[in-house]
């Protein structure tokens, strides 16, 4: 099945063991514009265990969703360029990276073994097709099933997903279905061929909070049904404390802090990952104190920062902060914060 | 104590009638806004919410009557303003005013900062000259907005600091009431934390009071006095911010507060979810009886029939359910 040059990221890779299932390794995307360059990543690097769920939070333009999307080779180039980096799968046929593999290969391992499920379900699914036929797409493409069979598979796969009459529906286009019964459709794309990883990129944020529920809810179930590792990737992180097992924290292009969900809510170390969290109103809490605001914006993308990007809006920030880029450092079991004052003063 | 509310709003509804059939000839009713009631005094914050397709934007424009009212009344300080003439209505409005959603779409882009923040002022010919400027300089320093920026065009600024502008160009003529219509849903978390502080600090300085329509109920909560639930154009449950959270009557209120995600893992693995079944109805086609009992955990068959009227089921707690307070058990 695969070509040479698979081959040749397969061997560049060597025999390198690999424990966990994901790792990106150093990315760097940029976006070449006529307004100039946009650093929308910036030296990333990660990794997602088997089984495990991973929440990538950050506001709009952090590159949480461009840092994926240049894993999965699902940006148009150009103006996108994946200039460095690497992302290590661990695939059914060993490890391959995947910034380096042809596209004909790398559409085998889109939607077989990592599904993807997108923030709006209005527009990214085929409007002139039925639900039950891009389910059943997605079969035949990857599993090489019969169409008689695919259609079976794609009926139950509907009722899975909590679908009501699901051989009904299974002729219906999207306009027909609500935006939860869309979602669920487009989970049941990604799920179809039981992947190995589920990337789900704000996959409730269209939706109303009742729904929002049942989607989550959904998740969860499939998460405990398949063990598939998941990558959630959202700027709420009210969602992500009843749902992730880490947490990593982006800001302008690069990763500020990572660590295991029930240490960062109570031990956060970033100023910024502290301010985030100030700035969420609790439903748990009767006094309403004014909330925690960060002052300032996030900054431009276009100009290269050589210093932490968080200096300009940190109360704590020192000389050090101004002349030189924080790495991530650890601070405590799989915790780590790029932060100089966290790590020297905090 | 029987202070007049600021504003009082009866049974208002507002019905829409969307043309259908080869000709248009033929037209659905949907009922966007059907018999709401609420009052709101001077400098307090009623939150509204609801999801997506409720009717609290409508209910919103209907009270500012941007949208004319099918039926109801509508009263600011005492004068019904669903019947007043034009003229009159047209002074009022110096004291009623609106923030929209979205700070791209609702400002002029080929204004300057000036113009928009201006244009309430010289609509109703309050000001002109360096008066005008002056006022203008103080409201940008009032929002936080750098007032030598007074000269630059919309596209200039933050999403943010859009909304901003919307604020200060709502707060130009000093009005009593501001309708804010989901203010923060189109901004970043550390930025809408900025917005809600402005708006509470300049109620406190001000005493102005908000109509705050939102569907995030933790920000609800947090900005607003009372609270109000609405569901298919109705108002199910009003009620003292804290009452609706820790003592809520309706089986709406209760799977909507238990459904809104809590920033703490810990108590989120001890939550217990109301997880409703199907989505809300389309106003156009509302359920008989209750408008809630599709969905209802515990509705029964009088819920199928009767359509419960709004009542005060404990002092300041209104509810509108034949069940109001049942617990629902199946988590």
């Amino acid at each position: 099945m695969f070509q040479t040059r698979a081959r040749a990221a397969l061997a560049d890779k060597g025999d390198q063991d690999m424990t966990s299932i994901l790792e990106g390794k150093n990315l760097v995307t940029k976006f070449h514009t006529v307004d100039g360059v946009v650093n929308a990543v910036n030296d990333v690097s990660f990794s997602l265990e088997d089984g495990e769920t991973l929440a990538i939070v950050g506001e709009s333009g952090s590159g949480k969703s461009v840092s994926m999307m240049s894993i999965m080779g699902l940006l148009p180039s150009p103006p996108a360029k994946v200039e460095s980096g690497q992302a290590l799968f661990n695939s059914k046929d060993g490890i391959v990276d995947l910034i380096k593999l042809p596209y004909e290969t790398m559409s085998d391992i889109r939607g077989g073994q990592i599904g993807f499920v997108f923030q709006d379900p209005g527009t990214s699914l085929n409007p002139i097709l039925t639900i039950g036929k891009q389910i059943s797409e997605t079969l035949t493409r990857h599993l090489g099933i019969s169409g008689r069979e695919a259609k079976d598979k794609a009926v139950s796969l509907l009722a899975e997903v909590g679908i009501p009459d699901p051989t009904l529906r299974y002729d219906a286009f999207p306009f027909q279905l609500s935006g939860g019964m869309r979602q669920r459709a487009m989970i049941a794309i990604a799920v179809a061929c039981t992947p190995r990883i589920v990337i789900a990129a704000e996959p409730t944020t269209a939706l109303d909070v009742t729904i929002q529920a049942q989607i989550v809810s959904l998740f969860k179930q499939l998460r405990a049904k398949m063990g598939v590792s998941t990558i959630w990737i959202t700027h709420d992180l009210g969602l992500v404390a009843g749902l992730a097992d880490r947490v990593l924290v982006m800001y302008a292009g690069q990763i500020l802090e990572t660590a295991p969900v029930d240490e960062l809510y109570e031990n956060p170390k970033h100023p910024y990952t502290v301010g985030l969290l100030g700035a969420l109103p609790r439903l748990d809490t009767q006094e309403s104190k004014r909330l925690v605001s960060i002052d300032g914006t996030p900054p431009d993308s276009t100009i290269p920062i050589h210093h932490c990007p968080f200096a300009w809006r940190c109360t704590h920030a020192f000389e050090r902060c101004w002349n030189e880029k924080p790495a991530l450092a650890s601070v405590g079991e799989k915790h780590t914060v790029a932060c100089f004052y966290a790590v020297e003063k905090g | 104590m029987t202070t007049q509310p600021l504003l009082r709003v009866i049974d208002l509804k507002k019905h829409f009638y969307i043309p259908t059939g080869l000709f248009g000839q033929k037209s659905i009713e949907v009922k966007a806004v059907d018999g709401v009631s609420f009052d709101l005094n001077a400098g307090e914050t009623l939150g509204l919410v609801g999801e997506s397709g409720c009717g609290k934007s409508t209910t919103g424009r209907t009270v500012l009557k941007l949208y004319r009212p099918t039926a109801g009344n509508v009263f600011f300080d005492n004068k019904d303003i669903t019947s007043i003439p034009a003229e009159e209505l047209n002074k009022l409005r110096t004291r009623i005013q609106m923030v929209f959603q979205d700070p791209y779409a609702s400002l002029n882009p080929r204004h300057t900062v000036k113009t928009i923040i201006s244009e309430p002022l010289v609509i109703h010919g309050l000001m002109k000259g360096t008066e005008l400027d002056d006022r203008v300089k103080e409201l940008m320093d009032l929002v936080g907005l750098n007032s030598s920026y007074m000269k630059r065009f919309p596209h200039e600024f933050s999403g943010g600091q859009r909304q901003r502008i919307m604020i200060a160009r709502a707060l130009s003529v000093n009005p009593d009431f501001v309708v804010c219509d989901e203010p923060i849903s189109a901004l970043d978390v550390s930025i809408q934390a900025q917005v809600v502080n402005l708006l509470q600090n300049l109620q406190e300085r001000l005493g102005v009071a908000y109509l705050f329509i939102a569907h995030d109920l933790s920000m609800v909560k947090h900005i607003s006095h009372r609270i109000a639930v609405m569901y298919l154009g109705k108002i199910v449950e009003l009620a003292g911010r804290n009452q609706i959270f820790s003592n809520p009557l309706h089986p709406y209120t209760q799977s909507l507060t238990s459904a809104v995600p809590i920033p703490s893992p810990k108590l989120e693995r001890k939550r217990q979810r109301i997880i409703l079944k199907g989505e809300p109805p389309s106003p156009a086609n509302p359920p008989k009886g209750c408008v809630f009992h599709p969905r209802c955990p515990i509705a029964r068959d009088i819920c199928r029939t009767d359509v419960p009227q709004i009542a005060e089921v404990q002092p300041g707690h209104f509810a509108a359910c034949h069940f109001a307070g049942t617990p629902i058990q199946n988590a």
